[in-house]
């Protein structure tokens, strides 16, 4: 076990990956000698060559097409889209190609190696354009696979799993957590399971769900509920697609109740998916509405972030609701 | 910028009459040969194959279209009139090169050895067909012959094309990647990012732009302002070159060249080909709307297969006799292949969630339980697929 930061475990991991399988290769605008604007790819282009980590032009659709490609090819790219902001004029490489390129072929070609990371999430004064999570529009694209870590743990595991996952998927680092998340980390390659949600807390009054750069808020809050005698079970769902249902489904079915949190503006968010799946399968034995605890049906505002975020406080009245409800 | 010898003291705008493009030609429409021309190296048997290719596709276009207009196939696309820009550039290439298309090079396919049945499976979504029924006719693909699936979507392949490329270049494989997209894609973003990739990332990928004048109706005086598509490459710093695209000599012997320079110096190349779109943009489009008659004529009077056609008789490579007994075997071929494909059934119900993932996620197995209880109940209603077990 080695102490690492969320960002040094994504490093490593990709180091990991190189050096596991000569075909990885690293892109993305300033990951080259440079490491990256977050130095996520520090020291790759030193120790794997230009030819395997490299800069490209500044062109989001282009990385993503370029990437598709070369994932077609039989390469396994892992590509950077510098912030999830920024993800958009990738967006028709990203849910009409790389997600149906096997559905639409026959399995004739595929692009099982490829990954997206890109950094996502507020907290960092980053306005509109350096704080989205975009998560929700790619859960909507069969094809894909959504993966949020939410500690340097699992930060590595899932990535290297991601990467290994003979489907595409995306990435999302919560960028809030980069240097602020610090843990233990096996050394040795390791991978986490794609698709299976982990119970953090164990607890029998109600289920609070979250992911990625929502888990610090969802635990101080369960911290604040706990002092009120209110036993919260604690889940960080880790994949969005395809999801645990499961492991969330029996959550509720002990508790009762659930709440769902995400940074991501609350209209059409992920949480409304689970929400909607939740009830079908515990209509029976839910105490009280499903709670969705999210950010506004605003863009991200800068000045104001510090309202806008699903704070603990916002989840811990949240969870005093439904208790009481 | 470094040091900038090339200094001017006043402003003086460059334009693209500074850089006039030539355009390759060889073969006049008579089919001899122009004045200091020099026939490409193309032995005979290479030569008859893709005449014969070619006229091939002009009867599988033909019969399609005609299937199409009696309701026996949904959709159809031709390549009429653009025969030689397909045929000269993939000739030039080796199965080892992937071949990413837009839609119009079905003649690429032929080539390659794609069969009349397996252009039938795939345009009647039948329970041959290699892309399992999910795409509309013409979206062929083979992982055998290396081309690969086509995707409505316009452009998308160009940026592909250049990773594609690079990942047989870090393979350290003798192959390149043989890129078709239309005048009107060359619009669209993903060209600007595909190729401005391609130059800087050193891919061996050869462009071909089959500017044929027109985009559905939009002709390409609507569609860009610059001199046509060759120009653009110049200014990503790739070689490019424009040819007459209904002379096969001119365009094989570019493609040739092309080829090499892209394998040798892992480098892109760009080919625009200048022809024209002599049937409809589709069985669902009427280019009386937005054309002339007049205008079809000229161009059908520079028609690439009749040009190569007095080439090859010229040099007694083909005759009248051999014309006449190629078109009926075609036309025999094609019409058996559909009358035998068109009695297959649809693919069966359960591919309708393979290859969604590697493997079917809880979610689709759950979704597909449900509708097959479904069909299960109301059989009268899914006819195709209610009778399986």
């Amino acid at each position: 076990m080695a102490k690492m930061n969320l960002l040094q475990a994504i490093n490593n991991a990709l180091d990991i990956a190189m050096a596991d399988n000569e075909r990885v290769v690293c892109l993305g605008e300033d990951i080259g000698q440079f490491g990256g604007v977050f130095r996520a790819t520090s020291n790759l282009q030193e120790k794997y060559g230009r030819a395997r980590c490299f800069n490209t032009p500044l062109t989001e659709q282009g990385i993503a097409g370029f990437a598709v490609g070369l994932a077609a090819q039989g390469a396994v790219p892992v590509a950077e889209i510098q912030f999830a902001d920024y993800i958009y004029p990738a967006f028709d490489q990203i849910v009409n190609e790389a997600a149906k390129f096997r559905y639409r072929s026959g399995d004739e070609f595929d692009v099982a190696g490829l990954t997206f990371r890109t950094p996502y999430g507020g907290g960092i004064a980053g306005g509109l354009y350096h704080s989205q999570s975009p998560e929700a529009y790619f859960c909507h694209t069969p094809g894909l696979k959504v993966v949020v870590p939410s500690t340097p743990y699992q930060a590595k595991g899932l990535l290297l799993a991601a990467i290994r996952d003979p489907n595409p998927v995306l990435f999302f680092e919560p960028k809030a957590y980069y240097r602020a998340s610090e843990g233990e980390v096996p050394e040795e390659d390791f991978e986490l399971p794609l698709g299976e949600a982990d119970i953090v807390v164990e607890g029998a009054d109600i289920t609070l769900l979250a992911w990625g750069a929502q888990m610090n808020s969802l635990r101080k809050a369960a911290d604040l509920a706990e002092a009120e005698g209110i036993s919260c079970e604690v889940i960080d769902l880790r994949t969005l697609l395809p999801w645990d249902v499961k492991t969330i489904e029996s959550s509720v079915k002990k508790t009762g109740r659930l709440l769902v949190s995400h940074e991501a503006t609350h209209t059409g968010g992920y949480g409304g998916e689970i929400a909607a799946t939740i009830q079908e399968r515990c209509f029976l034995y839910l105490e009280s509405p499903i709670s969705r605890v999210n950010g506004l049906d605003t863009p991200f505002p800068l000045a104001h972030e510090k309202e806008y975020m699903p704070d603990q406080l916002k989840i811990y009245e949240a969870i005093k609701a439904s208790m009481s409800y | 910028m470094g040091d900038t010898p090339n200094r001017i003291v006043q402003p003086v705008f460059i334009t693209g009459a500074d850089l006039p493009i030539p355009t390759l030609s060889l073969l006049r429409a008579d089919g001899s040969l122009r004045e200091g021309a020099e026939v490409p190296s193309l032995d005979k048997e290479l030569a008859q194959k893709m005449y014969r290719d070619m006229i091939y596709i002009r009867v599988l276009d033909e019969r399609m279209i005609a299937a199409q207009r009696q309701g026996r196939l949904s959709f159809y696309l031709t390549c009429t009139g653009e025969e030689a820009a397909v045929m000269g550039t993939v000739a030039a290439f080796t199965q080892g090169d992937m071949i990413m298309g837009q839609y119009r090079e079905q003649a690429a396919l032929r080539f390659r050895g794609f069969t009349s049945k397996q252009f039938m499976n795939q345009m009647l979504s039948n329970n041959m067909d290699l892309g399992k029924g999910r795409q509309m006719p013409i979206h062929y693909g083979s992982r055998a012959l290396n081309f690969m699936t086509i995707s409505s979507p316009l452009a998308t392949q160009i940026p592909q094309a250049a990773g594609y490329a690079y990942g047989q270049k870090l393979e350290g494989l003798e192959a390149c990647t043989l890129c078709y997209f239309g005048d009107g894609a060359a619009s669209e973003g993903d060209f600007h990012a595909g190729m401005n990739m391609a130059a800087v990332l050193k891919c061996p990928v050869v462009f071909v732009a089959r500017n044929n004048g027109y985009a559905i109706s939009t002709p390409t005086s609507e569609q860009f302002a610059g001199d046509g598509i060759a120009s653009r490459g110049v200014g990503y710093g790739i070689k490019s070159i424009r040819v007459d695209g209904n002379d096969i000599l001119a365009v094989y012997a570019a493609a040739v060249e092309a080829r090499k320079l892209a394998i040798a110096n892992h480098e892109p190349v760009l080919i625009e080909t200048m022809s024209y779109r002599l049937g409809a943009h589709s069985s669902s489009d009427d280019p009386s709307g937005y054309r002339s008659r007049e205008e079809e004529d000229k161009w059908r009077e520079k028609d690439p297969i009749a040009r190569m056609k007095n080439w090859l008789i010229d040099r007694s490579w083909w005759s009248e006799q051999e014309e006449k007994q190629a078109l009926e075997s075609y036309r025999k071929e094609v019409l058996d292949a559909l009358k035998s494909e068109e009695k297959r059934p649809a693919p069966p119900l359960s591919d309708l969630i393979k290859d969604v993932y590697d493997t079917p996620p809880w979610h689709l197995q759950e979704q597909y339980g449900a509708l097959k209880a479904h069909i299960d109940k109301y059989p009268d209603n899914y006819p195709a697929t209610s009778g399986e077990g």
